[in-house]
């Protein structure tokens, strides 16, 4: 497992694997939202919670499509389907390694881009808390996602498609306690919604997942 | 396999085309008299005036969105226990119906918010949630389009139905979380079903008996045209393969 | 015959338009493609047969 593990952060982190491409992708939203908004810096406090969390989540979208895809087209998917390894275990490798490859430096990177939309000063510990928090529901959420689509020959928008409304709760909570938070207000309630739904996600969506490669297998 | 295959769906066309004019008949009567009953005959609501009326259409289509997904559920799960053929073809069948229902109870409502919340859209829970699962229906949709082998897509499908299900719900209350955390005690309700008078409410039942009417066959017709398409399908390859 | 819709008229009848032309698009879909689809099974399931005379 943890071979595999480290054969697919190798994979991703080679050019072309899409791992610089998710922080270009969010740096690029961020910088794109005050030309769109204007630059008053009391606005762009206020929607920075939820822009770099949107920003975030549409960053991870954009490498779901090759957790599958490459192992599929090569045959080495069929191979750890019937290698000893259970496929949810593979799943949630998979998973795993798209989370360190995006959702650990989207989550690092966030505060430096933070600066550029003038978050509030007590937000940046919340950004860090609840992006570290939110990402590995977005990944696991991804992979079922990636994983429904993987036999399809262009997935990749029918894959937004799927995985975009899942991701509603986790939006809703974790750019909810990062504003609480930035405001000095209760935060703990969210973050426990946030933690719950990484925690329930990872429990019981690499099932789902490994049946929906079990079925695009066949 | 081509045995089982047929059989089920064999019983299902001919019971179903035996109940099929009953519940067209019904579906006619009752909605044609519980929306000339809601239109013509019901007074103005004192404070919401004449729009009180669109609740007629408004109510039973968000009824129908619900249940029709709910009807999906159910039927991907009798799929991927069972396995009858069917039941994957009639959560197929089900879900256009749900998106039309779904559009229906969104634009109705809207149309009456204009005058009286002074707003088309409001980001209300329930309004909310309705969008939501337009988008779960959608992407249900596009997964069916997308993949070739019905075997495959009706097991994908219903796998993303499953799930999709705990995701629409977990939704559900994590939008009533977010409302509530935007602005304290909302004073705009969409709960007008506490306190209807009798005077709308005999011709709102009505009307949704005849939105159940109308799924229902709706609904009948489409799972026999997927199984006529299915078994057009199967012949034609017989043919290609002799 | 008309009922007296007061200040609201457009929206309702507008509401009413909209579910109406919905709704009518849902059955003329599903009864156009039914039809279709019947006709089509019956043109294939007839040229099976006639195979099935022949051979």
């Amino acid at each position: 497992m943890i071979a595999l593990l480290l054969r697919d952060i190798r994979l991703s982190m080679r050019s072309g694997g899409g791992f610089g491409l998710a922080l270009a992708f969010f740096l690029i939203v961020i910088v794109l939202v005050p030309f769109g908004v204007g630059p008053e810096t009391s606005v762009l406090g206020t929607i920075a919670p939820g822009i770099l969390w949107v920003g975030a989540l549409l960053a991870c979208l954009l490498s779901l499509d090759r957790i599958f895809a490459l192992d599929y087209d090569d045959g080495s998917l069929d191979l750890m389907a019937t290698s000893p390894l259970p496929l949810e275990g593979v799943v949630v490798v998979k998973a795993l390694a798209h989370w360190i490859t995006t959702g650990v430096p989207l989550t690092l990177i966030a505060p430096v881009l933070a600066l550029l939309l003038n978050l509030p000063q007590d937000g940046y510990f919340w950004l860090l808390v609840t992006l570290a928090i939110g990402t590995p529901a977005l990944s696991i959420i991804g992979t079922f996602g990636a994983a429904l689509t993987v036999g399809l020959k262009r997935g990749g928008l029918l894959l937004s498609l799927l995985v975009l409304p899942m991701y509603v709760p986790t939006l809703i909570f974790g750019a909810e306690a990062l504003r609480r938070g930035m405001r000095g207000m209760e935060a703990g309630v969210p973050l426990l919604f946030l933690a719950a739904i990484s925690l329930a996600a990872l429990a019981l969506l690499p099932l789902a997942a490994a049946a929906a490669i079990r079925i695009n297998l066949r | 396999m081509s045995l089982w295959e047929y059989a089920n769906p064999r019983k299902f066309m001919h019971t179903s085309g035996a109940v099929l004019p009953w519940v067209i008949a019904l579906a006619v009567v009752t909605l044609v008299v519980g929306v000339i009953w809601g239109f013509f005959f019901t007074p103005d609501d004192y404070r919401q005036g004449s729009t009180v009326k669109i609740i007629f259409l408004h109510v039973p289509s968000a009824l129908m969105a619900i249940n029709a997904w709910l009807m999906m559920l159910i039927a991907s799960l009798i799929w991927l226990v069972r396995r009858h053929h069917v039941s994957a073809l009639a959560a197929k069948a089900a879900a256009p119906i749900g998106i039309v229902m779904t559009v229906i109870a969104l634009l109705t409502g809207a149309i009456w918010g204009q005058p009286m919340w002074g707003t088309a859209w409001e980001w209300d829970p329930r309004l909310t949630s309705f969008l939501i699962l337009l988008l779960f229906y959608l992407g249900y949709v596009a997964l069916w389009a997308a993949i070739d082998n019905p075997d495959t897509a009706a097991d994908l499908t219903s796998v993303l139905c499953l799930v999709g299900s705990v995701f629409a719900l977990l939704s559900r209350y994590a939008v009533l979380f977010w409302n509530q955390g935007l602005h304290q005690g909302a004073s705009l309700s969409l709960d007008r079903q506490e306190n209807v008078h009798n005077a709308f409410a005999l011709p709102l039942y009505v009307c949704m008996a005849g939105f159940v009417a109308l799924f229902v066959s709706l609904l009948l017709i489409r799972t026999r045209t997927e199984i006529r398409k299915r078994r057009m399908n199967a012949l034609l390859a017989r043919e290609r393969a002799a | 015959m008309m009922p007296e819709l007061g200040k609201y008229v457009v929206e309702v009848l507008l509401a009413y338009a909209v579910t109406g032309l919905l709704l009518a698009g849902l059955i003329l879909s599903t009864l156009w493609s039914s039809r279709r689809v019947k006709a089509q099974l019956q043109d294939v399931e007839g040229r099976n047969k006639d195979q099935k005379k022949n051979g």
